[in-house]
């Protein structure tokens, strides 16, 4: 976990039916089709959680607490507060979920947009763009994480603020090369020499030529943004109690490890399933989309 | 040259130096001088030929001329109107286009030729861009109805160029520059397609600038040609005079090399020996003095200028051999059989 | 290879100054002021005032960048607002602790990890490479402090094994090589070793394919070169491309104990920047940041020179 490469993935050049040929692959690839569909059940089940008729994951009970998987009324049994560990992780996934993939999806956008422009514009524009991203380069992912979370402080938006700058600068260099090998082809020759202005330029002709190298990368981060969201939580700098929150829990039900261990180590069981199913997944996604390093 | 006939094309004192970073601060160390004072004409309908080694400053050329590099130095006019203050390169792009080597690398794989073809005539505005598009199609040989849907990856190398030459019309230019485009082509489709250039020029009364190493193929299409060496022309005439005398040692040997089909004519003299010199560091004084079997003393310090063999002739030779003031001592004789 | 390392030292110094400029922003974009925790409650304006003056806060912005620059290239890193010890104190005796913890995880890492890689590499397509790479698949999915619950579950709870808490016996702060001290290190060190376990095995893995590979080998043996000749060659590339990884592992492994060093208490630098952020002591955590991210920074530089002393390709490029 925690850290994060720049190999660039190699893209064999889309053509027609690559996407059908590459959706095929991915479902005659088992592994990939379960995990698939344990990431689908997690997402859904966040989703859909205040209609599958869950105990209240707020309403704690003092009589109840820490009572061992398998209590009746509590199938997953209840954690330090008396609250419904098997609500509690259903609805944890909303947070965890979210805060796991959602800058991953945001440094897709950010970092794609400036990589492709680094790549594409060259020059100067090129030098300060990923000069600053070498900057970031410097510093661990772990660290930066926790160093801008533990600065701005707990809270949501925090957590997704510094996850983001964490994960732009990977897919920036990554976008970067990509890109820099789509500029010196021909055919960006060609269109430019049609008189197209470089906005043009970048929309029809480079855009659709380097998504899917990026798009493949920033799979691959997904599963490493999930465990670190979850340790900002579980350190005490993502989201804030009594919210559920998979880190979150973890952390709080620290202090059951001599009364009921393996209670205590339930949500560190949907981290682990989470970012292993999207490990997979994407290694799924690099072999069905014939991925070189 | 002649002062009668007015250029379509004039280019004077064209320049471009990149720079080679290094070092231990990243500074710029050197220049590569890909081309160093490049001028000629080019008038309307005729077709200019432009020889020489790779890394003669051939393509760099073709780039300036339609902007996909930066010039340096230089004028660059189209009908009487200078690049940069009369036209712009936009504009400019309207009526000088471009076919590459790589018929595969210059085609976007994600795009239908349909709409590779007619992408040019979109941006420039024009009216009916896909029925422009979908007319070339069947000017170039490729049934539209069978292929504007069809992807790069699923043609031939000389289907694809046939696409390329197809999208370099659409915007009906008056110039097409030709970088090496057939060379990449099998034998059988090259004589196709060349076929195919000389109609279309004629149809549309273009002007092409013929990049190649391939001296035969040069022959056949070009009117003139221009000899090019280290980002210098050395020599210019039309084709059958060149073709009857090389004036410059370099071009002799050039054509030397050129394999013959007659095999009562084979190569007795070996042609150039060794690699150019770099481009970064260029010899001074003329820059073939360190290959040529005529070099002087003079070869070596002083610069010779290109201009006319005789006074109006339209062979053109940047030698000092050729010129009676040069100084060397075979000056005004010209070059030794 | 002087030149060499002369440019690669000259291209670190923007990268060194861009983290000292990250690192100074960090307390800017901390919201709330920075003298709340140290001023007392009933300060009147012109005490807050004198306290502003006195911190150097009243300047500008870029001002104050440059005074606190100033005194970093002096080694003054300024006080702990909790503690009131210097910061550098604080900070490299944490360090230490760190190191130690990640020195001991790479030497659990790098062995295993190299040899896990090479049996799959060498009998690739097999069972066993199936199940190495399942294994590092699963090393870098974990999230290694829950993994570092589950062994104390098992090895302090369950079993009663090993410490699951601290440095040494009685919350010692001071190491030494004894058993008593030691116990402390394994499940911290063990727990930190299987992301790069994972790594490794698989970079490994990709270069004794790429090693093994027919037609680089039979390249080498057409050129003419004899068998310890052609070993030689494929060592040397491997060599270079593994040191590399493990180089900046072991950069990782300090950045990454973190979280480690917070489940097990031990008293690192990752320990020190939580307490710093948990009490709101920003030239604390300026200061962790700052040094890590610099030792980081150190880290690179190293192997990026010592890749080009045993691969002299790397130097061309």
């Amino acid at each position: 976990m925690v850290q994060v490469t720049t190999d660039i993935p190699v893209v064999p050049p889309a053509q027609r039916g690559y996407w059908s040929g590459v959706l095929s692959r991915l479902k005659r690839d088992p592994v990939a089709m379960i995990c698939a569909v344990i990431l689908a059940a997690l997402v859904l089940s966040a989703v859909f959680a205040p209609w599958l008729g869950l105990a209240d994951p707020y309403q704690g009970s003092m009589i109840a607490r820490l009572a061992a998987p398998g209590t009746p009324g509590h199938l997953l049994g209840t954690d330090e507060q008396g609250r419904d560990m098997l609500s509690r992780l259903i609805y944890g996934g909303r947070l965890t979920l979210f805060i796991g993939l959602m800058p991953v999806v945001l440094a897709f956008f950010i970092g794609g947009t400036l990589g492709i422009i680094a790549g594409y514009v060259g020059g100067i524009t090129n030098t300060i763009i990923m000069r600053v991203v070498d900057v970031f380069f410097a510093f661990p992912s772990v660290l930066l994480a926790i160093a801008i979370s533990g600065a701005l402080g707990a809270g949501v938006l925090n957590s997704l603020v510094s996850l983001t700058i964490v994960f732009i600068p990977p897919v920036t260099r990554v976008a970067e090369a990509v890109t820099s090998g789509v500029r010196s082809l021909d055919y960006i020759d060609a269109a430019r020499a049609s008189g197209a202005n470089a906005l043009t330029v970048i929309r029809v002709h480079v855009i659709g030529n380097v998504l899917s190298p990026i798009f493949v990368y920033a799979t691959s981060l997904t599963s490493v943004c999930m465990i670190l969201a979850a340790g900002l939580s579980f350190l005490g700098i993502g989201v804030r109690p009594p919210e559920p929150e998979w880190g979150l829990m973890l952390n709080t039900l620290r202090s059951a490890i001599y009364v009921n261990p393996w209670l205590a180590a339930l949500p560190g069981v949907m981290i682990f399933a989470t970012s292993l199913c999207l490990n997979l997944l994407s290694d799924g996604l690099r072999s069905a989309m014939n991925v070189r390093d | 040259m002649s002062a009668t006939d007015k250029p379509l094309l004039s280019v004077r004192e064209l320049k471009k130096h990149f720079p080679i970073k290094g070092g231990i601060l990243g500074r710029t160390q050197a220049m590569v001088q890909a081309v160093d004072g490049v001028s000629f004409d080019v008038r309307a309908g005729e077709t200019l030929g432009i020889v020489g080694e790779s890394g003669c400053g051939k393509s760099t050329t073709a780039k300036l001329l339609i902007g996909l590099v930066d010039r340096d130095e230089g004028d660059i006019d189209l009908d009487g109107k200078s690049l940069g203050r009369d036209i712009s390169l936009r504009a400019l792009r309207r009526d000088i286009q471009m076919v590459f080597q790589d018929s595969y690398a210059s085609l976007n794989p994600r795009m239908t030729i349909l709409d590779s073809i007619a992408f040019g005539a979109r941006v420039q505005g024009l009216d009916d861009p896909v029925g422009r598009a979908r007319r070339l199609m069947a000017r170039v040989g490729l049934d539209p109805d069978r292929f504007a849907g069809r992807y790069p990856h699923e043609l031939s190398g000389g289907q694809r160029q046939r696409i390329n030459i197809a999208r370099a019309l659409v915007m009906s230019p008056k110039v097409v520059v030709l970088d090496e485009a057939v060379s990449a082509l099998d034998k059988s489709v090259e004589a196709q397609v060349l076929n195919l250039l000389s109609d279309l020029r004629a149809e549309f009364g273009l002007t092409y600038i013929f990049i190649s190493h391939d001296l035969n193929v040069v022959r056949y299409i070009s009117d003139r040609i221009l000899v090019m060496y280290l980002g210098e022309v050395v020599e210019l005439a039309p084709v059958d005079m060149i073709w009857a005398e090389q004036a410059h040692p370099y071009t002799r040997s050039l054509f030397s090399a050129m394999p013959s089909m007659d095999p009562d004519n084979r190569t007795q003299k070996p042609p150039l020996t060794g690699d150019p010199p770099n481009p970064i560091d260029p010899p001074p004084g003329c820059r073939f003095h360190t290959r040529c079997a005529f070099a002087a003393d003079v070869c070596k310090t002083r610069h010779p200028a290109l201009g006319p063999m005789v006074a109006g002739s339209p062979h053109w030779v940047a030698c000092h051999l050729h010129d009676p003031a040069s100084g060397h001592p075979r000056a005004g004789q010209g070059v030794p059989a | 290879m002087l030149s060499y390392f002369l440019r690669r030292l000259i291209l670190v110094l923007p990268v060194a100054f861009g983290v000292s400029v990250v690192c100074f922003a960090l307390v800017q974009i901390a919201p709330g002021d920075p003298l709340t925790a140290i001023m007392p409650v009933d300060a009147t304006a012109e005490q807050q005032a004198a306290m502003r003056a006195a911190y150097g806060l009243d300047k500008p912005v870029p001002v104050q960048y440059l005074i606190w620059i100033g005194n970093l290239l002096q080694g003054e890193m300024g006080r702990s607002i909790a503690s009131g010890r210097p910061v550098a104190d604080e900070v490299f005796g944490a360090v230490g602790n760190s190191l130690l913890l990640a020195a001991a995880a790479a030497v659990i890492a790098f062995p295993i990890g190299t040899f896990l890689g090479f049996l799959a590499g060498y009998y690739r397509d097999t069972l066993l490479d199936r199940a190495v790479t399942a294994l590092s698949i699963t090393g870098v999915s974990v999230p290694n402090y829950w993994l570092g619950i589950v062994l104390v579950i098992i090895f302090s709870v369950n079993l009663g094994w090993l410490p699951s808490m601290g440095a040494g016996p009685g919350g010692s702060q001071d190491w030494h090589w004894d058993w008593a001290h030691m116990r402390h290190l394994v499940l911290p060190a063990v727990t930190l070793a299987v992301v790069p376990i994972g790594i490794v095995a698989r970079t490994v893995r990709a270069l004794a394919g790429d090693i093994l590979s027919m037609d680089f080998v039979t390249a080498l043996y057409a050129k003419g070169l004899s068998r310890g000749d052609v070993l030689r060659h494929v060592a040397r590339n491997a060599a270079a491309t593994a040191l590399s990884v493990m180089g900046l592992q072991l950069g990782y492994l300090l950045g990454g104990s973190i979280l480690i060093e917070t489940v097990f208490n031990w008293p690192g630098s990752g320990f020190l920047l939580s307490n710093a952020i948990f009490q709101r002591d920003l030239p604390l955590l300026q200061g962790t940041i700052l040094v890590l991210a610099m030792f980081f920074v150190g880290m690179n530089l190293i192997v990026d020179v010592a890749q080009a002393a045993i691969d002299p390709r790397v130097k061309r490029s």
